[in-house]
Formats: C-alpha cells, structure tokens, sequence
C-alpha cells in the first residue's frame, strides 16, 4: 500500500526481505548501506538483539530523488525469521508494496525455507494479500557454501508460478544489488 | 481477516486543512511540534518546531510502536490503546489513533502538561479522524492511485543508475 503525497511531492514504497532465520536478509540490507551513495540513503534502524539476531525489523530508506517532480524513496525492511517472531513478522508486513524472499540455499535449510514461505502466504492473507498478485522475487542466498541444494531442487520446492529468481552470496554483496534492481522495478510497474 | 487497503493519495487540498488544525493544537497545547504517521510507516506531515531527528526513521518506530501496542491490547482483551504517552526527563510524547489508519504524535517539553496535551488533542483527533475518513472513501472509490505513463521508465532508469553495482 504505497502513499502518493502530492502536498509534499513524495511516493514511498515499502519492499519487506522475509525467509527463514540466519538466511541473510540483515546481510543484504548492510550490504546495500554500504553500497549505495551516503546522499541517497537514511540511517539503517536494527531492532535487534543482544546476539544480533533480529527482534522486529531492520530498516534501511533508499532515496531514488526526484523523478517528474516527485521525491521517490523506497523503504527496506528484514522481518525476524525465527518462528517464534511471527507476531512481529506479520505487523512488518502491513501495507506492503514489494517482498523479497532469502532463501538459505543449504540442504539442510530447505525445510525452514518451505516452512517461512508457507507462513509469507498465511501472514499475508490476513491481510487479504495474495502473494501470486503483489511484486515478488525470490534470492537463493549463499551459493558459495559446499553444501547446497540445486537451484532447480529450490526452484520446485519454493517457486511454483515462476517469479524472477536471484542466485547470491549476500556476504560478498553477489545478486544483491539484481534482487533489488528487480523488486524495485516490480512495485513501480505495478503502481503505474 | 483484515480488508484490502488501496493505495491511497494525498492531496494539496487536505494538506492545507490539516495544517491549520494542527497549528491550532499547537498554540492551544504549548507543544512542540506534530507528526502525522500513516500505520504502515510513511510520514504524512510534520506541523511545528523541526525536528533534530530522522524524521522517516522517527515515522517507522512510531508505526510500529503504535501496532505492537494494538498486538498487546488485544491480548489483554482490549480492541486497542487509542492513545499511548512516553515520558522522558525534558522531552515526552502523546501518540493518539486516527481513523485507524493514522498516528497523531505530539512532541512537547517541561512547557507543556499531559493534562494539557490530551484534551486538546482529543478534539483535533476527531477533526483529523473525519478528514481522514472522507480522503480513505475518496481513494477507495477512486481505486488505487496510479502514476502517469512515462514515470515507471524514468524510475527504472535511475534504479538501475543507483543500483548498479557500486
């Protein structure tokens, strides 16, 4: 649910990086503080715990300036992915534009990435949100670790109806920037 | 289960209206300054002293302050807190619902009261709930808001000027 503000000339998207626990989705949103010019991005909030694990929510603003006289930002956001945080999962996903799923690429993952996946649809739902109709892309993270699951043995378990999928080594900031160049352009189509 | 909620715009036209209510809050209540937040994060508009903070950064924490409380409500058996008040030494803030889709915060100092806060924001909250409602019903009979033709190629352009590896 993106807001159009002509009083101050700004458009603002919400893109949310949802998946399993441990999966990289903090990893992508630091990777692209890095990244990107100081100027075109805010501070990057991490509700975290002690142990870095995320609580609520990481948040990261890109600014894209001003485009037909509008200022164009994008807001990121990580939920937490352990089970146990649903509660703060679903509020993250309030008014979403634009979801990226983190998918954790090794073989003995693909159970809590069919699990996080499962509970994207449910959360979703409550908010009469179908995923099949909102901007969608999937990130198979961490393809440099020895052993992983072939991208078609990811692709059938987690990806059904074909979305545009991304391999990455978030580490190393690898399909980072791809994954989102792809949602970003997703949400503004689909708002156009 | 929730309902669908459009995209939703807004206009000059509601800005100026807004404005004027919370400027006359603002004398009323000796606060310092107010921050409109729509529930999913996005700052609406800020009436008042400026800010020494990032104030998107300041709208998202609102935002999901105020729902986390709405969560904690619930479980208590409450439909929700319709307002929430922080104190600090010097400076506190009033968070209050609007229409259910927005988040009214006042921030003041040692010169203004809770007392004081509170009830002038009750009648301003009202005002805001029935602007809000109008502008919610205009946008849903509208449908969704849509961009004109032309800007998604100029977005996608300067995504992937910025995007591009760095």
């Amino acid at each position: 649910m993106s807001m159009i503000n002509y009083a101050s000339r700004e458009i603002n998207c919400k893109i949310v990086y949802y998946g399993p626990g441990l999966g990289g989705k903090t990893t992508n949103l630091e990777y692209v503080y890095e990244k990107v010019t100081p100027t075109t991005r805010g501070k990057l909030i991490s509700l975290a715990t002690e142990t870095e694990r995320t609580l609520f929510f990481d948040f990261l603003p890109v600014d894209l300036g001003s485009i037909r006289g509008f200022n164009t930002r994008f807001h990121l956001y990580t939920v937490p992915g352990q089970v146990y945080y649903n509660a703060s999962r679903k509020l993250i996903l309030k008014g979403v534009d634009g979801v990226v799923f983190v998918a954790d690429s090794q073989v003995e993952r693909l159970d809590a990435n069919v699990e996080s996946m499962h509970n994207l649809y449910d959360n979703l739902a409550e908010y009469g949100l179908n995923l099949r109709k909102l901007p969608f892309v999937i990130q198979y993270n961490k393809r440099d670790l020895p052993n992983i699951c072939s991208v078609r043995e990811l692709e059938e378990n987690l990806n059904p109806d074909g979305v545009p999928h991304f391999e990455a080594v978030g580490s190393r900031g690898v399909g980072v920037f791809d994954t989102l160049k792809a949602v970003s352009k997703l949400v503004i189509k689909f708002l156009s | 289960m929730a309902s669908v909620e459009v995209s939703w715009s807004f206009e000059q036209q509601d800005a100026g209206r807004i404005e004027t209510l919370l400027r006359a809050f603002l004398r009323d209540s000796q606060a310092r300054s107010v921050l409109l937040v729509d529930r999913t994060g996005h700052l609406i508009t800020t009436v008042g002293e400026p800010t020494r903070f990032d104030p998107t950064a300041f709208a998202t924490l609102a935002a999901a302050d105020f729902s986390a409380n709405d969560q904690l409500a619930s479980m208590i058996g409450e439909t929700e807190f319709s307002s929430l008040f922080h104190q600090g030494e010097r400076e506190s803030m009033f968070l209050a619902d609007v229409a259910r889709r927005v988040i009214f915060v006042a921030l003041f100092d040692n010169r203004a009261t809770l007392g004081m806060v509170r009830l002038k924001a009750k009648s301003v909250v009202r005002e805001l709930g029935h602007i809000f409602e109008a502008l919610f019903r205009r946008s849903v009979a509208a449908g969704s808001p849509r961009l004109e033709i032309g800007f998604a190629a100029e977005v996608a352009d300067e995504i992937d000027r910025l995007f591009g590896e760095a």
